[in-house]
């Protein structure tokens, strides 16, 4: 292990906040940091001044600007207190111990608490001289009474469950859509509306997403949608979040991509009425139209904007869990500009090339009879919800009318597996819901 | 009509494609243990190709024969867009040397490449190939018996339906996740071993593009081949290469060291190839390999855990639902009851009064007794096994 200080003085040539696929952290980018291996997944923004709380107490995350992504940093104590330094893996030897062969067990393990012979002073006066996490784990190990008699497998557990709590590891990593999913299913799935990262993966892939799609999106689940499929864009095409109403629907979540000012210029957004209003052809009415179009579009972008700064507060706060953020906080790109005149007339003559709904506790066939119109012919679509019911009466609504075909309702099932010597199994907990997905194919009625 | 629809949503389930299932299934762990024995490839590969074949007359499937061959003239209609003009929303109407794909049914489809002299024959008749140019795709096309068909835009999902199986393929619940796992995004490089049937390399070729590569290798000389006949077919050739190469035995070619934002191993012995995966793999980035089997997976992840982290093995499936419309009786019990107590009969005969009364009293009752709820519950039949999607994540050394 080699303390590495200098990292955090990285060189600026190194910052390329506008490579599609960068791989060193910038300073006011957008990081996932993984504490102690996915026990705890924190979003943050980093700046000289922000602050992430491990146990009861609080960690610069300086360090972090310029280190590769998929780094792994540890708390390290020096003369002014503790700090994250970076920690380079040490290359593990294939120990091909055969765990079946050991006949140790617990029948002589007691719980009475008298196993360690260190007293709580005793671990904080370590701390205090400076010692390293390491070190107190294996003075813990000296002073156990038991762990000599321990299983070989509750002997690794056992220093697991130490070192998450005297020496944490840190692990840096890019938010991407994958991430960014399986961080809020984790921490706050009704937010995004129970929507797994299979069953996201599923949308993106039903819709055929690729570069240089026009697609259309309701995104009721805070942007994510939105984001994912920007991400796919990379910076062509464009991706129409669409909504109900006066006011759209907020995709604070984009934030967390670290997109590019070209991918963000790809995502904008318009109501239902200002897309579909010019099937309509009669002059009067377009006049009428655009008249309460642009004073909707003030409206529009005044609700906007102080959204995305309301969000942006909150989402600090509460999402970017227990990360203070500092006096100026580094603002990404704001993403949902309003759609031009010229790209919808474009759409009005082309039509959409995917369409996908997330549209959650609303009848998904509201959105559809509007929405899908403004498909092209032959383009695919998918639709999530987290209830079954809706999604059946939609699929019966698009038969009937024969709006669609190809049309199905399928639910993913993922599950995890332990893999590791002679001990492979599920694992004893897993998610048993991810979402339905409708998906289909606009047809030509004619 | 509920019965029809019921049809149409049930079909996935058939026993014909079960039977179909089953036997790729066994075809891949059988290359996978003959490989084990260290059988030389070309015992594995016959065997493969013959099942393949076999499989494919077991089941009927349309192999590519209805596809005129020729594919000397470049494909108009492209399967993804390498340029904004190639867009689906910007491709309307079906011209001379299109690809499309003729949607029958949900369960039968067929490639087919748009000639002005040609005609697609099915049992429900002729159908002029001069007819569908100028039309928009989605549309309906007639037969000479009036019988109608969809011509669809093809897409990496259709494509995986129609294509002809020289190996067991992945499906879209495993596809979709591979991609999303594997990061994959515009302008990624992804390295790729087997090639198989295309049907992975399709999806990972869309979300790669417009400026990235798929570099794809397989052992196998012919499955290579037709392989790249079929990205030329489907106009993805610019994105994915392939190359024959033994993947396990020789490793990923030397010049894309370093290169890779994602590898993709589907292998017999993955573990062979995790070194050299490695070694092509820029600092954080994810490998996914798949396998049928859990004994792969275990030798798998003891070879990953040197150099990789954050290692997830993980079983991904879909379960389909079918919709149904449904008539049932609303009536309350409490009406019956009070109906039935009037008479004052012992049960028996109560049957056979409502019973009767059915043909007469029921018809004015009919409009609030009776009423149609859509309905969804899971097919009886899904697969159940495709393989354990094992990713990790190259350790940072640097």
């Amino acid at each position: 292990m080699e303390l590495n200080k200098d990292q955090t003085v990285m060189s600026e040539d190194n910052n390329k906040p506008q490579d599609p696929n960068p791989r060193l952290a910038w300073e006011g980018c957008s990081v996932l940091l993984d504490v102690n291996d996915g026990d705890r997944l924190v979003f943050a923004r980093l700046s000289g001044g922000a602050i992430l709380k491990i146990g009861n107490k609080n960690y610069s995350l300086k360090p972090l600007i310029g280190a590769p992504f998929g780094s792994l940093f540890q708390v390290e104590s020096g003369e002014d207190g503790s700090f994250l330094s970076r920690i380079l893996p040490i290359k593990k030897e294939n120990d091909h111990n055969n765990v079946m062969d050991d006949s140790r067990d617990n029948r002589e393990l007691v719980d009475n608490n008298e196993a360690q012979n260190l007293t709580g002073e005793e671990i904080e006066a370590m701390r205090r001289e400076g010692a390293k996490g390491d070190e107190i784990i294996e003075a813990l190990i000296a002073n156990s009474k038991t762990f000599d008699k321990k299983f070989q497998l509750s002997q690794e557990k056992y220093k697991l469950k130490k070192q998450k709590k005297y020496a944490p590891k840190l692990l840096l990593r890019r938010p991407f859509s994958r991430s960014i999913c399986e961080a809020y299913f984790k921490k706050y799935p009704a937010r995004i509306g129970f929507l797994r990262v299979d069953a996201l993966s599923l949308l993106l892939t039903m819709a055929n997403i690729t570069a240089y799609s026009d697609v259309l999106v309701v995104d009721m689940v805070g942007g994510l949608v939105t984001g994912a499929v920007a991400e796919r864009l990379g910076g062509t095409g464009y991706v129409c979040s669409t909504y109900k109403g006066s006011s759209p629907y907020p995709v604070e979540m984009v934030r967390m991509f670290n997109f590019s000012d070209k991918v963000i210029e790809r995502i904008v957004q318009a109501s239902v009425t200002e897309l579909s209003s010019a099937k309509t052809e009669s002059p009067e009415e377009n006049n009428q139209q655009g008249v309460s179009n642009t004073e909707n579009n003030i409206n529009e972008i005044a609700t906007s904007d102080s959204m995305v700064e309301d969000v942006s507060v909150t989402a600090e706060v509460r999402v970017v869990d227990n990360v203070v953020p500092e006096r100026k906080i580094i603002k990404a790109p704001k993403a949902g500009a309003k759609a031009s005149k010229e790209i919808i007339d474009m759409w009005r003559e082309n039509g959409f090339s995917s369409l996908i709904i997330a549209a959650q506790d609303q009848d998904p066939w509201s959105f559809v009879k509007d929405a899908l119109p403004l498909l092209s012919y032959s383009a695919p679509f998918a639709i999530y919800h987290q209830y079954l019911q809706p999604l059946a009466t939609c699929m019966h609504k698009l038969q009937q009318e024969k709006m669609a075909i190809n049309l199905q309702i399928t639910e993913p099932w993922l599950r995890e597996y332990q893999v590791l010597p002679s001990r492979s199994h599920p694992h004893m907990q897993m998610s048993s819901f991810g979402g339905y997905v409708l998906s289909g194919i606009r047809i030509s009625t004619t | 009509m509920a019965a029809r629809l019921a049809r149409y949503v049930k079909a996935p389930c058939e026993t014909k494609k079960k039977k179909k299932r089953k036997a790729k299934t066994l075809l891949r762990f059988y290359s996978f243990v003959w490989s084990d024995l260290f059988l030389t490839n070309i015992i594995t590969q016959t065997l493969i190709v013959s099942s393949a074949k076999f499989l494919a007359s077991l089941l009927n499937f349309p192999l590519t024969k209805a596809v005129p061959q020729s594919i000397s003239g470049s494909v108009n209609l492209k399967m993804l867009p390498t340029e904004s003009k190639k867009a689906l929303s910007f491709k309307r109407y079906i011209e001379d040397g299109d690809l499309v794909i003729v949607y029958e049914r949900h369960d039968v489809m067929k490639p087919v490449k748009v000639s002005k002299d040609a005609v697609l024959q099915n049992r429900f008749g002729v159908y002029k190939h001069s007819d569908w140019i100028g039309k928009p795709l989605g549309a309906k096309v007639f037969s000479n018996k009036g019988k109608f068909v969809y011509l669809l835009a093809p897409t990496p999902e259709l494509w995986t339906l129609v294509l002809s199986h020289r190996t067991q393929i992945l499906y879209i619940a495993d596809i979709s996740f591979v991609v999303m796992y594997l990061e994959v995004v515009p302008g990624c490089v992804v390295l790729e071993s087997g090639t198989g049937s295309g049907s992975l390399s399709t999806s990972l070729a869309r979300a790669v593009a417009p400026t990235g590569h798929v570099y794809s290798f397989d052992f196998h000389e012919q499955r290579a081949v037709s392989a790249r006949e079929d990205f030329e077919k489907t106009g993805i050739s610019s994105l994915v290469t392939v190359e024959v190469r033994d993947i396990q035995g020789e490793g990923f070619p030397e010049k894309l060291s370093g290169l890779a934002d994602s590898v993709f191993l589907d292998l017999p012995q993955p573990w062979l190839a995790v070194p050299s995966a490695a070694k092509m793999l820029k600092q954080d980035g994810v490998l996914c390999s798949f396998s049928p089997c859990i004994e792969q997976v275990q030798r798998t992840c003891e070879v990953l855990r040197s150099d990789f982290i954050d290692i997830r093995t993980f079983e991904v499936l879909l379960r389909t639902y079918e919709v149904k419309e449904v008539k049932v009786d609303t009536s309350s019990m409490a009406d019956q009851s009070l109906e039935e107590d009037d008479g004052g009969l012992r049960p028996c005969k109560r049957k056979h009064r409502s019973n009767e009364e059915d043909d007469t009293v029921s018809h004015d009752k009919s409009s609030n007794a009776t009423s149609s709820v859509v309905m969804a519950r899971p097919c009886s039949e899904a697969r159940g096994h495709t393989g354990y999607l094992t990713f990790a994540r190259l350790q940072c050394l640097a």
